[in-house]
C-alpha cells in the first residue's frame, strides 16, 4: 500500500491506483473531463494536471499516473493552477460561446470548470473551427463544434455498449467524433453518451430545447420498462415528465440506463385514459367514476363467482394486484393470473422464478449458459453487466436461443431445446465447461418458459444446474430473466390461480367458450383480446391499448411516474416508485380504484391508506416489508423441487418475447420517439433526421 | 474546408486485394500475434493504397475484414495519417511539407512553384491528372528543408527554381533525381564538411593518442 501526500494530506492508496483516484478518496477534487471511473483511461484532456515530486519538472496528468511510495502531490500549487488555466484556455479556443442556446447549459462540466478554473477572457483572435453535425441516430443530437475530444462517448460505446461504431477520426485540430459512415448507433444504451458528454456536443434529441435543468423538479424513482428495475430520476416541470435520467445503483444499473427507459416517456402524454368510459351500444362513451364503478360492481355482483376472472399486466404494481387479489377472494373466484404470456413459473417455489445469482453476482460467475433469452433486448442493463464480466476475462458463454449478437462473443449451441436436454444429461461438450466452473450461471429467459413445454424446459435447466453444482447454499446460479416489471411482484403477491382456478390460457379459453362472463384486465394488453369472446371486459390501466379497445368499462389508472407503487425486480429486489406527477384528468392510483370498487360492491376491503395496503403486502410476503426495500432476500434453492417436467421437450426453436425492443408495452407503443427508433433500427426505413430543422446546417 | 473527411468515399470499382497483394498481406499479418492482427492496419492500408491508388470505403472495409477490426477503427487510422489518400489522386502525389522548419526555409515558395506548374493548390489535382498537391505534416527531413515527397522519394533543399524544374519534369514525364537538389550528400553540411576536414588517421587529423603510446613518442607499456 503506497503512501503519498496530496496537498499535505497523507493518503494510503491501493497499488495501481492513479493519483486522481487517490485524491478522490480523501475528498480532494481534481477537475477532469476525459477521466471516468467506469471507462478506460485516455489521459487526453489534460485538465487534471497536478504537480508531482519526484518526477520531471512539469505538471503530470493525475488521471493516468499511478501512485508511488513517497510521492508528493500538489493540486493547488502555482504550477498546477497555471497549467490548468492554460489547458482551460486551450479547450475554450474552439468552443463556441453558445451556452445560452445550448441544452447542456446549467449542467455542463465545461461551464462549471471554466467558472472555477478558467480565465475571464480569451487571447485567441483567429478563427474558431466549426465542425459539421454528425448523425448518430434518433436519440442523440449532436453539436460537434462544442466537442472537446475527451472520447468518453467513444470509450463507452466501444467498451460498455460493446459495439464498434463510434470513433475519433483525423488528428490535432481536425479531430472529429463520428460513427462509421454516419450510421445511427445500434446500441440500446446509446442514450448514456449524452450523460457522459461533459459538454453540449451530445445532447438528448427528444428533449432538445424542452427545459432547463433549474426549472425541473427531480423525483427519485424506479424504471418499469424491463424487469431489472433500474434506478431513475424523473425530471418534472409542472405536471409533465420532461426526462428520465439514471440514478446511481451499483447493484442494478450502476449509472447507465437503457434507451427505452430513458426515451419512451413521451408515450406518457399520448393515448392516455384520463376518464372512465362505459360501452354503450357498442361504443365507448365517457362516464363518471360513480357510474363506471356502479356498472362494474353490478356486473360482478350479478355474476356467478366462478365466471369471473382477472389478469394482471406487465406493469401492474404490487399494491393494485394485492387488492385485486383480495377482491377476487371476496367475490370467491380463484381465476386470476399475472403471467399473461403463460410463462411456466411456479409461484410456490420462490427460488424457481427469481434471478438467483443477482445482477452484481454476474461478476462472480465463471461460466454462463443463456437459454431462450436475448438479454440485449430483454434487459440491456443486465446484458451490459454480462459484457462487463466478459471483459474481465475467462468467462465462457454459450447460448441456446434466438440470436447471437449480444455484444460479446458466445458459443452458439444451436437453437434447439433438445441441446439443453443433452447438456442436462452431460452429453454435450459445453457440459464439461459448466461442470468445471466454480460458479456456473444458467440464465433462463421468457422465450424458454412461455411456451407449451415451458415446465419441461425449466425442469431440464434445473437438472442441469443441479448436476453442474450451480445450486448450492453459497451459490444459486439458476436465474430466470423476466421481461415484465410487475411479474415477480405478482408472483410474490400470489396473483396466480387459486385452488381449482384457471391460469391465463384457461381464462382465455374460458372466455372464448363463454364459461367466463367477466374478465378484469389490470393493465393486461399483451393477450389476444379477440379470444375474450362475449365476456364483459373491465380494463383498468393508463393507456388506450389493446385491452382498452376491447373493454366494456374502462377504469383509468396511473402510470409508474404517477403513483407510489411497489415493484419487485427479476432478482426479487423490492423497490418503490415515487409519485412524480399526478395522473391525468380523472385517472387515479390503481390500488385506490380497486378499493373504491370494493366499496361500490358493498364489500369494502379493510385497507384505507397506502400504508394499510403495504402492511397487507408485508403480511403476504416478507419481500414487501419496508425494511427490505432495495434488498434482495435470497431464496433457498430447493433441490429437485417442483418443475414437473415429465413431458418431452418440444423441438421448436426458442424465440425471444421481445420482437421489437422499442415497442413492448402500452407506454412505448404510444411513444413517438420509440416509433422513430422502430423506423430507424427495426424497419430500417427512417433516417432519424426528422428533428432537423432548416437551421441545423 | 474541413481537412478531414467524415466518411470514406465510395468508389465506382470496389476494391479487393489482388492475388499478389493478398500474398503480401498474409506475409504482413504473419508478423503479428494472432489476436493482434489490428497491428497490421497501417501496412495493409499502405498495401491497399499502392494497389488501388487511394483509400476508399471498400478499401477500409477490406482491411477491416482481413484484420478482424471494425471499419471505424481502420478509418480512424486512415484519417490520422496524411499519407493515406482519402480521395483519388493524380499520377503523382506531390506532398509539400509545411511544418515549421520547412516553412521557415520557404515552403510557401514551393507551393507557389506547384501552383505555377500544376495550376492547383493544396488538396487539388491538376487538370491533366498529372499530380495531386497536398500539404504534409513533418516528414522528418528538416535538415534539408524545404522538401517535398513525391511517391516514395524525398526531394530536398528546394527553392522556387529547383522546385519549378522538378515539377515540370514530373509533369512531362522526364527522369528526376531524388534527394538533395543542391548536390549535397544526405544531410551533410552545405558546401562540404565543416569539421573533421583533415585526415582523421593522424594526430593532426584530430585523433586522440594516448600519451604513452609509441605514436606519441613515448614507450609502449610493459617495455620499459
Amino acid at each position: 500500500m503506497p503512501k503519498l501526500t496530496i496537498d499535505g494530506i497523507e493518503v494510503e492508496a491501493e497499488p495501481g491506483m492513479t493519483i486522481l483516484q487517490a485524491a478522490d478518496q480523501v475528498g480532494i477534487e481534481i477537475p477532469r473531463f476525459c477521466y471516468h471511473e467506469r471507462l478506460s483511461i485516455a489521459g487526453n484532456c489534460r485538465m487534471c494536471l497536478v504537480e508531482v515530486k519526484p518526477g520531471p519538472p512539469k505538471p503530470a496528468a493525475s488521471c493516468a499516473l499511478p501512485v508511488a511510495e513517497g510521492m508528493q502531490v500538489w493540486t493547488q500549487s502555482d504550477l498546477a493552477v497555471k497549467a490548468r488555466k492554460g489547458v482551460m484556455e486551450f479547450l475554450l479556443i474552439n468552443h463556441p460561446l453558445d451556452c445560452p442556446i445550448c441544452d447542456q447549459g446549467g449542467e455542463c462540466d465545461l461551464q462549471d470548470q471554466a467558472m472555477a478554473f478558467g480565465g475571464d477572457r480569451s487571447r485567441f483572435h483567429e478563427h474558431k473551427r466549426a465542425v459539421t453535425e454528425k448523425h448518430l441516430g434518433p436519440l442523440v443530437k449532436t453539436a460537434m463544434t462544442r466537442c472537446i475530444h475527451c472520447t468518453r462517448c467513444v470509450r463507452f460505446i466501444t467498451e460498455i455498449a460493446g459495439i464498434q461504431e463510434l470513433g475519433m477520426i483525423g488528428r490535432g485540430e481536425d479531430a472529429e467524433i463520428t460513427s462509421y459512415v454516419e450510421m445511427a448507433l445500434t446500441s440500446e444504451l446509446s442514450g448514456n453518451i449524452v450523460d457522459l458528454c461533459p459538454v453540449g456536443a451530445l445532447t438528448s434529441a427528444p428533449y432538445a430545447f424542452h427545459a432547463r435543468p433549474w426549472e425541473l423538479r427531480k423525483v427519485e424513482s424506479i424504471d418499469v420498462f424491463d424487469a431489472v428495475g433500474s434506478a431513475i430520476r424523473v425530471d418534472v416541470r409542472g405536471n409533465a415528465v420532461m426526462r428520465v435520467l439514471p440514478r446511481l445503483n451499483e447493484d442494478i444499473n450502476e449509472e447507465w440506463l437503457a434507451d427505452k427507459s430513458r426515451h419512451a416517456i413521451d408515450g406518457l402524454r399520448y393515448q392516455r385514459l384520463d376518464r372512465p368510459y362505459v360501452r354503450e351500444d357498442g361504443k365507448l362513451r365517457p362516464a363518471s367514476w360513480e357510474e363506471a364503478l356502479r356498472t362494474v360492481a353490478g356486473r360482478l355482483l350479478a355474476t356467478d363467482a366462478d365466471k369471473v376472472a382477472a389478469l394482471a399486466g406487465d406493469m401492474a404494481d404490487a399494491e393494485a394486484m394485492m387488492l385485486l387479489k383480495d377482491l377476487m377472494g371476496v367475490i370467491g373466484s380463484p381465476h386470476m393470473d399475472c403471467r399473461q404470456d403463460g410463462a411456466a413459473l411456479d409461484p410456490t417455489d420462490r427460488a424457481s422464478y427469481l434471478f438467483n445469482p443477482t445482477i452484481p453476482g454476474i461478476e462472480d460467475a465463471d461460466a454462463l449458459l443463456i437459454v431462450g433469452s436475448d438479454p440485449r433486448w430483454e434487459a440491456p442493463i443486465l446484458n451490459a453487466r454480462i459484457r462487463k464480466r466478459y471483459l474481465m476475462g475467462n468467462f465462457p458463454i454459450a447460448t441456446i436461443g434466438p440470436r447471437t449478437d449480444l455484444t460479446y462473443p458466445v458459443e452458439d449451441l444451436g437453437n434447439n431445446p433438445e441441446v439443453l436436454d443433452d447438456l442436462a444429461r452431460g452429453r454435450h461438450p459445453f457440459w464439461r465447461i459448466l461442470d468445471d466452473a466454480e460458479r456456473p450461471l444458467i440464465l433462463v429467459g421468457m422465450g424458454a418458459l412461455s411456451r407449451p413445454d415451458g415446465r419441461e424446459v425449466m425442469a431440464s435447466a434445473r437438472r442441469l444446474a443441479e448436476r453442474v453444482g450451480a445450486m448450492r447454499e453459497d451459490w444459486n446460479g439458476l436465474g430466470v430473466l423476466h421481461t415484465a416489471a410487475g411479474r415477480v411482484g405478482g408472483l410474490e403477491v400470489g396473483f396466480v390461480p387459486g385452488h381449482g382456478g384457471r391460469d391465463t390460457a384457461g381464462i382465455l379459453e374460458g372466455a372464448e367458450r363463454g364459461d367466463l362472463q367477466v374478465v378484469y384486465l389490470m393493465g393486461a394488453d399483451e393477450i389476444d383480446t379477440a379470444r375474450l369472446g362475449e365476456a364483459f371486459v373491465i380494463y383498468q390501466g393508463h393507456h388506450g391499448d389493446a385491452g382498452a379497445n376491447r373493454a366494456d368499462v374502462i377504469l383509468p389508472g396511473a402510470a409508474y411516474t404517477e403513483k407510489h407503487a411497489t415493484y419487485v425486480n427479476t432478482e426479487g429486489r423490492m423497490q418503490r416508485t415515487w409519485l412524480a406527477v399526478h395522473p391525468p384528468g380523472e385517472a387515479r392510483e390503481d390500488w385506490k380504484i380497486v378499493r373504491a370498487l370494493s366499496s361500490a360492491m358493498g364489500k369494502p376491503l379493510s385497507q384505507n391508506t397506502l400504508d394499510d395496503v403495504r402492511a397487507r403486502l408485508a403480511d403476504v410476503s416478507p419481500t414487501f416489508a419496508d425494511a427490505n426495500e432495495g434488498a434482495v432476500i435470497p431464496a433457498a434453492p430447493t433441490r429437485g423441487g417442483s418443475g414437473g417436467g415429465a413431458g418431452r421437450l418440444d423441438r421448436t426453436p426458442f424465440t425471444s418475447p421481445v420482437g421489437n425492443y422499442y415497442r413492448t408495452d402500452p407506454i412505448s407503443r404510444a411513444s413517438r420517439t420509440m416509433a422513430e427508433c422502430t423506423d430507424v433500427y427495426i424497419n430500417r426505413t427512417g433516417s432519424g433526421d426528422s428533428k432537423r430543422t432548416g437551421t441545423d446546417g | 474546408m474541413s481537412a478531414v473527411k467524415t466518411s470514406p468515399a465510395r468508389d465506382d470499382a470496389p476494391f479487393a486485394f489482388s492475388e499478389e497483394s493478398l500474398a503480401e498481406a498474409r506475409r504482413i499479418l504473419a508478423k503479428y500475434p494472432e489476436n493482434r492482427a489490428r497491428s497490421a492496419i497501417l501496412p495493409l492500408l499502405d498495401l491497399a493504397q499502392r494497389q488501388h491508388g487511394w483509400v476508399s470505403q471498400s478499401v477500409v472495409e477490406a482491411v477491416a475484414e482481413i484484420t478482424g477490426a471494425a471499419p471505424i477503427r481502420v478509418w480512424e487510422v486512415a484519417t490520422f495519417y496524411t499519407m493515406y489518400n482519402k480521395a483519388p489522386i493524380g499520377r503523382h502525389h506531390v506532398e509539400i511539407c509545411t511544418n515549421l522548419p520547412c516553412w521557415l526555409r520557404g515552403s510557401d515558395e514551393i507551393l507557389r512553384a506547384a501552383r505555377d506548374v500544376f495550376g492547383v493548390g493544396f488538396g487539388q489535382t491538376s487538370e491533366d491528372g498529372a499530380a495531386t498537391v497536398s500539404s504534409a505534416e513533418c516528414l522528418g527531413a528538416c535538415v534539408n528543408a524545404p522538401m517535398v515527397q513525391i511517391g516514395d522519394d524525398y526531394y530536398e533543399d528546394l527553392d522556387y527554381d529547383s522546385a519549378h524544374a522538378l515539377f515540370t519534369a514530373i509533369k512531362e514525364g522526364q527522369p528526376v533525381k531524388a534527394g538533395s537538389q543542391i548536390g549535397r550528400q544526405c544531410s551533410a553540411p552545405e558546401g562540404g564538411p565543416t569539421t573533421l576536414t583533415t585526415d582523421p588517421g593522424t594526430a593532426e587529423g584530430g585523433r586522440w593518442i594516448a600519451p604513452d603510446s609509441p605514436a606519441a613518442g613515448g614507450s609502449a607499456p610493459g617495455t620499459a
